[in-house]
């Protein structure tokens, strides 16, 4: 591996982990006499963050400079974009997901199951009529019918118990607007 | 775990304590043995200190995200960053070069909606301007629709426990309810995603109650991976009021103001060794917040203010008006939005919660639009109506006539007061609407089916009504510099009055009087602003505004929104209109069948079966004997029916005819008759007991002050009824309809 590969590595996971654009030095200048108000911005590290090293080109002369710059106002700052990159992904993702699992709760499941068992052997409970679950003892059905994998059974009977939850915490707080029941 | 099927069930308080001083007293002893058992006793001192420690790093790090997704999704609302999506508006334009003076916001990399699907920039108006703001106003109308749909489905379809404030369900919880599935993981998954979206959708409501909730819920679930934690009601109680000051702490960046908001909203018990954790979990959490960086410039607080002008004596009464408004608004809002929370709970309004959300928001988005005030969020108007006015700021707030003079800046670049400009003007008749909008719209906002806090919209009303008030009385200052109000210190020239101040005043009177918050305000306000100079006059608004609000009602909003609902909570501050005694209140009463016991010996196992069964209390006092009612002890239900099934299982011989036995020494059992069941280890030998005569004010302080779940009334030494906590609960209920309630003697 040459010296050379090794160096563009390094540069490039440089880069990845800090970006160099993520820290500036802001400065900004009111208006002065018949000079309008100014932003400069400027990639710089703390210790040159000032109007000296900031502020170019420099729009008045030599005896003004000082004047000017007093006015002017320079601040450092940094952030760390990568953070927010990731930060925004990770949302993004997390929120799509749950927007899938809502779609396949409401639509999918329940076209899979009518699928797979058939209308028969199913009962529709009468109060989840309009509700989201209308195959609520599916799982009931799948344990007397089928022998299938404890695990598949276990995770079928959590993911039954939670929406039973959901469904009473449903009822209580959006019909009759109250926490307990 | 025993089947709990009931929603919420009330700890026991002393119980649960003296189960944790026994396994400390365990460990305690134990660790004089081994090295093994010393580590196990150290390790256990220490899990509590480092559960806040997992605590105020989760709660920081929920956080910051929740504050970079919100800002994000904020400014998609109007635009689209395009050298990386990920960028919000302030973030595209960092490094860019063409910011101007004037215009510090616009840059090419960050595009309008109008511009990237028209084409057509608002700047050049004759040019296609009118239709890129067409464009622009109805993008922001469908984002926003569109982020409180997701918002309101997503709480629907997986945890409707995750809509509202939740501070006032966490002051139940922590008054020793257990509400199961409030503090769980998809209320906390739910709670954050759906809280970003409804910040970024434009209502008017805030994060900070919400934020509590996630503290609350991270602290819940950590509180798993520890044993002491786990099994302990009371101590995860403990754990929850230090989450609660964390949820502040991060909502704000105030530490000390979280601590105490815990102290005087949230907790119901709070001894001081909770206050220095909760302190330390604040630390922790903002430290953590701190290094996420979320505002870009590792500022913790939030409306950092730069100015330390003086304040005068004789702007006392501009702050005290500003408090006597703030606690009229307070008085107002509550009782207001209470209404409409109970117009939404009977009327056919509660039966579309979805579209109820869908209307508020589409409703707030098209007034909100026009007015560049309430278009920005309540956190960025807050901060721009704190700021004062100097040389470097070019808004329309800071429109003043520029003065003729270019001496070098004033007092700590403080500029002298200056008569108002055509652009302050628009700007005033702006907030003025503004002001209007917001008083109107947060009403019906607060309780929708959706996370929401009102920390800062009330702070926004208040912050708009300061300013207004600051502006009027800086120009009524530069006007009339030569009466005698102003003549002392106020000559031209002069920087004395600062509007920015007056907005945190008011920003302060305000949310004071809609929450009655008074020692955790001002030490919040002046967290928020680092301004130390400003206590004094802070708190002399909250004050007067707690005191004015008073007047009108004694609840603050959570108080008022637990009685709404109806929640199971003890006030600590209640008193009875009428005197009544214990006897009262205990049952049974003269219609209710006799009081079921079980006596010490002399039942099998059978008979208590079926007294157990054919009852739903949740424990029977042990007596001597049916004829004499002299009191043994209290045994609980779950208790016993664990036991007999245990008995019955493992014991030899244990059948239906067995004798049950509560004493010490039980009588040699006959020869053919099967051996007893020894239950005294789970009777509780030392019940609380008053007696019938004690009043009731007593009583209840004695429940309030211990924590008790149940009380055994006696009456010459005898057992005579029990009262629980929601017999003084119905009591009290019954007490403020002033029903008239006879005493039983007198029939």
């Amino acid at each position: 591996v040459s010296p050379m590969k090794l160096k563009n590595a390094k540069s490039l996971i440089c880069d990845l982990l800090q970006n160099s654009e993520d820290i500036r030095c802001k400065c900004i200048c009111p208006p002065y006499r018949d000079i309008e108000g100014q932003i400069y911005k400027q990639n710089v590290s703390l210790k040159d963050c000032n109007c000296l090293h900031v502020v170019e080109p420099m729009p008045v002369d030599g005896k003004d400079v000082e004047a000017y710059c007093l006015r002017c106002e320079c601040k450092f700052e940094e952030r760390s974009s990568a953070t927010i990159k990731v930060t925004i992904i990770m949302y993004l993702s997390i929120l799509g997901l749950l927007l899938l699992y809502m779609v396949y709760l409401t639509l999918l499941e329940p076209m899979l199951k009518r699928r797979l068992f058939g209308h028969s052997q199913l009962i529709q409970s009468d109060d989840d009529v309009g509700d989201q679950q209308p195959f609520a003892n599916a799982h009931n059905v799948l344990s007397h019918s089928h022998s299938r994998p404890n695990m598949l059974n276990k995770v079928e009977h959590a993911q039954q118990r939670w929406r039973r939850q959901v469904q009473e915490q449903r009822k209580s707080v959006f019909d009759r607007h109250v926490v307990l029941s | 775990e025993w089947g709990h099927t009931r929603t919420f069930n009330t700890i026991d308080w002393v119980r649960e304590k003296s189960k944790d001083r026994d396994r400390h007293r365990e460990i305690a002893n134990k660790s004089r043995q081994s090295t093994v058992a010393l580590l196990h006793s150290v390790s256990d001192a220490f899990s509590g200190w480092l559960l806040m420690l997992l605590v105020g790093l989760m709660s920081g790090a929920l956080a910051g995200g929740i504050d970079i997704a919100a800002h994000w999704l904020t400014d998609m609302k109007e635009g689209l960053c395009l050298v990386g999506f990920w960028f919000n508006h302030e973030h595209c334009c960092w490094t860019s070069n063409e910011t101007t003076f004037q215009e510090r916001d616009r840059c090419p990399q960050w595009q309008s909606w109008a511009e990237i699907m028209t084409g057509t920039s608002e700047v050049l108006w004759l040019r296609g301007g009118a239709l890129a703001y067409f464009v622009n106003y109805l993008m922001f109308l469908v984002w926003a629709l569109l982020f409180a749909l997701l918002a309101v489905t997503l709480v629907r379809a997986f945890a409707p426990y995750a809509c509202g404030s939740g501070i006032p369900e966490i002051k139940t919880i922590l008054s020793g309810f257990i509400i199961r599935g409030y503090l769980g993981k998809w209320t906390l998954i739910i709670k954050t995603i759906t809280l970003v979206l409804a910040v970024s959708s434009g209502l008017s409501l805030g994060k900070e109650g919400p934020l509590v909730h996630v503290a609350c819920c991270c602290a819940n679930i950590l509180c798993h991976l520890f044993t002491k934690y786990r099994k302990n009601e009371a101590k995860r109680r403990e754990v929850l009021s230090a989450a609660a000051a964390v949820g502040v702490s991060v909502a704000f960046g105030a530490p000390i103001g979280g601590v105490l908001f815990s102290l005087e909203e949230v907790s119901y018990y709070f001894p001081l060794k909770t206050l220095w954790r909760s302190f330390f979990a604040a630390l922790v959490a903002a430290f953590t917040l701190r290094s996420i960086n979320p505002f870009g410039n590792s500022r913790l607080v939030l409306f950092y203010v730069e100015f330390h002008a003086p304040w005068h004596l004789v702007e006392l009464g501009p702050f005290i008006l500003l408090g006597i408004f703030g606690g009229l608004w307070g008085a107002l809002f509550i009782r207001a939005n209470i209404a409409w929370c109970r117009i939404r709970k009977s009327t056919r309004l509660g039966h579309y919660p979805v579209t109820e959300v869908l209307v508020v928001t589409a409703l707030t988005g098209m007034l909100a639009y026009p007015n560049s005030y309430t278009r920005m969020g309540g956190a960025e108007l807050i901060s721009e109506l704190f700021n004062d006015c100097s040389l470097l700021d070019s808004s329309q707030l800071c429109g003043y006539k520029q003065s003729n003079s270019t001496s070098g800046a004033g007092v700590g670049n403080g500029l002298a007061d200056r008569p108002a400009g055509v652009g302050l003007y628009a700007a005033l008749w702006q907030l003025a609407l503004a002001l209007v909008f917001k008083m109107m719209i947060t009403v019906i906002t607060f309780g929708m089916k959706v996370p929401s806090g009102l920390f800062i919209p009330s702070m926004a009303v208040g912050a708009i009504a300061g300013r207004l008030l600051g502006v009027g009385m800086e120009q009524l200052a530069y006007y009339n510099h030569d009466s005698a109000i102003f003549r002392g210190w106020c000559s031209p020239g002069a920087d004395c009055i600062t509007p920015g101040l007056y907005a945190m005043v008011g920003a302060a009177a305000c949310l004071g009087g809609v929450t009655r918050m008074t020692v955790s305000l001002v030490v919040i306000m002046f967290e928020l602003t680092g301004g130390l100079e400003y206590i004094v006059p802070l708190m002399a608004a909250t004050m007067t505004s707690k005191w004015v609000a008073d007047a009108f009602g004694r609840e603050g909003i959570y108080e008022a929104h637990i009685r709404l609902n109806g929640y199971p909570f003890l006030e600590p501050k209640e008193e009875f209109q009428h005197s009544s005694l214990t006897a009262d209140v205990m049952r049974p009463r003269r219609s209710d069948p006799p009081l079921a016991v079980l006596t010490q010996e002399g039942m099998t196992v059978e008979e208590v079966e079926a007294l157990v069964e054919s009852t739903h209390y949740s424990g029977f006092p042990v007596v001597v004997s049916q004829d004499s009612h002299r009191l043994v002890g209290f045994v609980l239900r779950r208790d016993l029916l664990i036991s007999i099934d245990n008995a019955r299982k493992r014991q030899e011989g244990v059948v239906g005819a067995s004798q049950v036995v509560f004493t010490e020494h039980s009588p040699a059992p006959a020869d053919d008759a099967p051996p007893p069941l020894r239950l005294r280890g789970i009777v509780d030998l030392s019940p609380f007991t008053v007696t019938d005569h004690t009043p009731m004010d007593i009583t209840v302080d004695i429940f309030r002050k211990l924590g008790l779940r149940q009380c055994l009334v006696t009456h010459n030494g005898k057992l005579l009824g029990i009262i629980t906590k929601k017999d003084i609960l119905k009591h009290m209920a019954n007490d403020c309809q002033q029903r008239p309630r006879l005493h039983p003697l007198q029939l």
